[in-house]
């Protein structure tokens, strides 16, 4: 039982990652694009994720809830030392769930839909950014539990090169898979071009975080290299996600687009495989070498099998109403400004 | 401002916060299914226009109690990790399947939102109702877990250890029943009256009066019905908090000494130092029939209680009296409508009633956030009652002032917005809703252009 908690754990991460993180790329975008075509480029977005906006976002609280049912030690002693990036997150969450409603719901438009707008955008950034400096920092051996000043204790735990360019990295991989599935919403030729466009800019921007977060890495001695190529799993994920990027990009530019989603999930997918892989069962890495470990830092027997079942439970009942929603919303996109609003 | 204040005030500020939106959330969405049930049972346009004005709001509410709920998930460890260190496996379980609940919940939200026009009738009625029923679940699920920290079950302390842990028997621990019905009915309560308040307000004005007549009928009589039935699930947790935790009860009734026949003590200023109540109201012998059933019955007072265990006893007693005093207007006003609906049909267009209606707008959230004050003050010293202190619970960081001042900004301007939003939406009401009325009762045989609200 306590693998298959386990396997939620790292699937609602991914789904977060991959639907959630769509999501924080569609305001990356936003941020990203000229005054102009700001407007198309948020109605596209809203008709892609309105319907599945409060869902995508649900995988987060899944995945904090077994944490602290079924990880307790790992949830606390990461709420303790990484207390400020979990805040700015917090605010991160909370500004941009709440814009997005309200620039929506508003039932008066004006200059208000600006502030709304600019915080959204912001926090799209900012939210991802700091998501990806606590993913960082639970691995980059900075936590020290017996620290003995504030500012190791509480800032160099999550304040380091490391963390921060996968904070980036994470950005631009929100980035780029929203560019991505946005390229399917849209039927106009030169809208579909410039999401590409912008689907390549993260593409780029992503291939030099990577390259910064390894740099970091080095710099930091944390082994990253060996995680992620000191092993067959993480060659083949790497060498598979590769070809099918460059597969991807080929289809692209034929102007075929319906393998596009999957095959930019895939990638994703095997992004964090790569990273989770090697040091698994450990999803904490001390500063004095110590691990905080799923396996050994799992709560007791009955409680791991009552939260097994919930979870079992629960998928019987989210997945075939969520992909029927999906699905529904898939076949006739909701106009902007249209029944809903 | 101390690290421990800052951080149970920042927790406070958060529950508080959260259980606005969160009852709405909850309630709103059945209020909607009645009136989305007499649009499709009659074609009554209006019906469809209250449905829709309503689902923004739900809208609202679900988005910002979904975010200011995630924030709390986060908050009990940032807060409270020695806590959360090893009451989360114990009582886990209700939070785990809340967030089936919640989940469900969203996706309905998604279906009925976006789904006029776009299903069965009957099946898009269906996923409104399925919105209403996950989010009760999820509200009943999460003071289930609440519940546990005032009744721990489910494990044995054992030096200093919690040993066989069992997450089902925690989950049902003894305080679950009485504190999630006491809440739902007082969810329904509370936000009938606000929903009720506010469109009476609207029909005092003179506009769209139609719409918000049929608006105030539907939240009126759920908001009456529950205030009427508020005080036996009030007496229901009297007794059970009487046996259970006679520590909060002797806090919330200010009863100082032990004694048989013990006196309800309505209002008064406890004066702590001298161990009595100034300038309050003796009823003899009612606290003991009020805690168990019997005038003659003796009731624990905190004198029996270990000094070091008392609950701040002035909050919770005035907390209590506001929860009371609330409950019983509510109560008043309910039996009035009721009153008018059978006897004297003339007063319920009559702008005296509508005007009680518009003052009572708040009440039932004063009496939800003082309710919610007693539960937790009165649990104090103590997160888990009688097995770990609050203040061995926090966090070791220091400066949880800065956040509790930077969250207080954060949930002050957020509140703000929500007030905004309402307005501007309660403005539109005329031109997004219902643009064909504008203060006709009579507005049943309109053109068919009403029939495509400006949306």
């Amino acid at each position: 039982m306590l693998y298959i908690v386990i396997t939620y754990l790292w699937a609602s991460i991914l789904l977060y990652l991959l639907l959630g993180g769509a999501d924080f790329g569609a305001g990356i975008i936003e941020l990203f694009t000229s005054q102009k075509n700001k407007q198309v480029t948020r109605k596209t977005l809203y008709s892609a994720i309105g319907p599945i906006w409060e869902a995508n976002h649900m995988w987060l609280i899944i995945a904090i809830v077994i944490l602290f049912v079924g990880f307790p030690v790992i949830y606390s002693t990461m709420s303790v030392n990484l207390h400020i990036p979990l805040t700015v997150m917090l605010i991160g969450i909370i500004a941009r769930g709440t814009a997005f409603t309200f620039r929506h719901y508003d039932a008066v438009v004006d200059d208000m839909q600006h502030l709304y707008n600019t915080i959204f955008a912001i926090s799209s950034f900012t939210t991802p950014l700091f998501l990806g400096i606590i993913a960082g920092s639970a691995v980059s051996g900075h936590i020290d539990p017996q620290a003995a000043t504030f500012v190791d204790a509480y800032i160099f735990s999550w304040l380091h090169w490391f963390s921060v360019t996968v904070g980036l990295f994470t950005v631009s991989i929100c980035g780029f898979l929203a560019s991505v599935y946005l390229i399917g919403e849209t039927t106009v030729e030169h809208e579909r071009l410039r999401f590409a466009h912008k689907a390549q800019f993260f593409n780029i921007a992503a291939v030099i975080c990577g390259a910064l977060v390894f740099a970091a890495a080095w710099y930091e001695h944390i082994p990253l290299f060996d995680w992620v190529f000191g092993n067959w799993v993480g060659r083949i994920a790497i060498l598979s996600a590769t070809l099918s990027l460059v597969w991807m990009w080929a289809l692209l530019y034929q102007g075929k687009i319906g393998l596009l989603r999957p095959l930019a999930g895939f990638q994703v997918t095997m992004i964090l495989l790569t990273t989770t892989f090697k040091h698994f069962p450990n999803i904490v890495i001390l500063k004095d070498g110590g691990y905080l470990s799923l396996t050994q830092h799992a709560g007791q027997e009955k409680t791991i099998e009552a939260l097994g079942w919930a979870l079992l439970l629960g998928s019987i009942l989210i997945l075939p109403a969520l992909f029927y929603l999906i699905y529904s919303f898939q076949k006739k996109p909701v106009g902007y400004g249209g029944e809903a609003h | 401002m101390n690290d421990f204040i800052a951080a149970r005030s920042q927790m406070a500020l958060s529950l508080g916060f959260h259980i606005i939106f969160s009852c709405i959330g909850m309630v709103m969405p059945f209020f909607m299914a009645v009136a989305h049930y007499y649009y499709l049972k009659t074609s009554q346009t209006v019906y469809k226009n209250v449905t829709k004005a309503w689902s923004k709001g739900v809208a609202i509410f679900f988005a910002t109690g979904a975010v200011s709920g995630t924030v709390l998930s986060f908050e009990l460890g940032l807060l409270w990790p020695e806590f959360m260190k090893h009451a989360g496996p114990i009582f886990g379980m209700p939070f785990s399947l809340e967030g089936t609940a919640f989940f469900i919940e969203a996706i309905a939200l998604g279906f009925f939102l976006y789904g006029w026009d776009r299903f069965n009738p009957w099946f898009h009625w269906f996923t409104g109702v399925v919105v209403g029923v996950s989010g009760l679940a999820s509200g009943i699920l999460v003071v289930a877990a609440n519940a546990w920290m005032n009744s721990p079950a489910g494990f044995e302390y054992i030096n200093g250890q919690y040993l066989n842990i069992d997450p089902i028997a925690a989950m049902f621990n003894e305080a679950w029943f009485s504190q999630a019905l006491h809440m739902t009915i007082a969810a329904f309560a509370a936000t009938g009256f606000a929903v009720a308040g506010v469109h009476a307000l609207m029909i005092l004005r003179g506009s769209n009066v139609l719409f918000h007549t049929k608006s105030f009928t539907i939240a009126a009589a759920f908001g009456c019905v529950a205030a009427l039935v508020q005080p036996l699930s009030g007496d229901i947790s009297a007794k059970d908090v009487a046996i259970r935790q006679p520590a909060k009860l002797a806090a919330m009734e200010a009863h100082f000494h032990t004694e048989k026949s013990a006196a309800l003590i309505v209002g008064g200023i406890p004066n702590e130092a001298e161990k009595k109540v100034d300038f309050a109201i003796k009823l003899p012998g009612f606290l003991s029939f009020l805690a168990h059933g019997d005038f003659k019955s003796e009731v624990t007072g905190l004198d029996r209680i270990p000094e070091e265990n008392h609950p701040p006893v002035s909050i919770t007693h005035y907390a209590f009296q506001i929860m009371v005093g609330m409950g019983m207007a509510m109560m008043l006003v309910s039996v009035l409508y009721f009153a008018a609906l059978w006897k004297k049909r003339s007063w319920l267009q009559a702008p005296w009633l509508l005007k009680i209606f518009a003052l009572a707008t708040p009440l039932g959230f004063i009496a939800v956030e003082a309710g919610w004050t007693v539960t937790e003050v009165g649990r104090q010293p103590w997160i888990i009652y009688g097995i770990m202190r609050t203040a061995d619970a926090v966090t070791p960081m220091p400066g949880i002032a800065y956040s509790f001042y930077l969250f207080t900004a954060i949930y002050v301007s957020l509140a703000a917005f929500v007030v905004f939003m309402l307005y501007r939406q309660i403005k539109m009401v005329g031109a997004l809703y219902d643009n064909s009325d504008h203060g006709t009762l009579t507005a049943d045989h309109r053109p068919p252009t009403a029939d495509r609200p400006l949306d």
